[in-house]
């Protein structure tokens, strides 16, 4: 500790570690959250429903959401990215998973709502086996912390049943 | 600074640090404010480094005797 190079050297490593341990104690604690998420997605209208000229089918769709995410948010959680995807079975594909709506949350008190929202990606198929396929609704969320893992989850929501013809 | 100078230097250094780690993360997660603990833990470690790093006349209080130069060549 003879000069004060030294000693400034020390303390700036000493402060990193203390650092680190802090941000690890903050990431740590969110495990002990448990949280209730409560959504719910309906489809109002079929905007659009026909087949390309490469042969893959296309949907466009009025949704009406809505969402409870409050609890999703800790003193340590930087944003909620969630989207709304579509998923459904063909014949060539055992699961398909369309993302038709995002959306980032910056802080609690945006996170619950209710919007009508027409589909922000259209539903483009690898195929043409929509009509009449049954689509189930699911919310994926990703919970981005200021510091330590991120956290994904998702919740199926509701079923709907595409038309059988194209409109 | 003299040898019982940066004794007091290092361990003061270790206290207040940790100490400041320890209010920031106690008062960021009181208030939810994750920002608020990071501003607390910088402004300790600045604190800690005007009292610790530079050569204050308080951390030189057993001066080392050296010998005189005279006695010293012969």
């Amino acid at each position: 500790m003879h000069s004060y190079v030294y000693r400034l050297n020390t303390l700036v490593t000493f402060a990193a570690v203390l650092l680190a341990v802090l941000c690890c104690a903050a990431s740590f604690l969110d495990a002990f959250n448990s949280p209730s998420v409560r959504a719910h997605a309906e489809v109002i209208k079929v905007n659009r429903f026909r087949k390309q000229l490469s042969g893959n089918d296309e949907v466009s769709l009025t949704l009406n959401i809505s969402m409870d995410l409050r609890s999703l948010f800790t003193w340590n959680t930087k944003q909620v990215f969630v989207f709304l995807a579509a998923e459904y079975e063909t014949s060539k594909n055992s699961l398909n998973q369309i993302s038709l709506w995002d959306y980032i949350i910056r802080d609690k008190d945006h996170a619950k709502f209710q919007a009508q929202v027409a589909s922000k990606y259209p539903l483009i198929d690898q195929g043409s086996n929509l009509r009449g396929k049954k689509v189930e609704f699911v919310l994926h969320w990703h919970v981005m912390p200021s510091t330590g893992r991120m956290i994904v989850d998702k919740m199926a929501l509701s079923k709907f049943y595409l038309p059988e013809a194209y409109t | 600074m003299d040898w019982q100078g940066q004794k007091h230097s290092e361990f003061l250094m270790q206290i207040l640090l940790v100490v400041f780690a320890v209010v920031a993360f106690a008062v960021g997660y009181a208030i939810e404010s994750f920002q608020m603990m990071i501003l607390i833990y910088a402004s300790g470690v600045l604190l800690t480094a005007l009292i610790t790093v530079p050569n204050w006349p308080f951390f030189n209080r057993h001066p080392l005797k050296w010998l005189d130069p005279s006695e010293a060549d012969r």
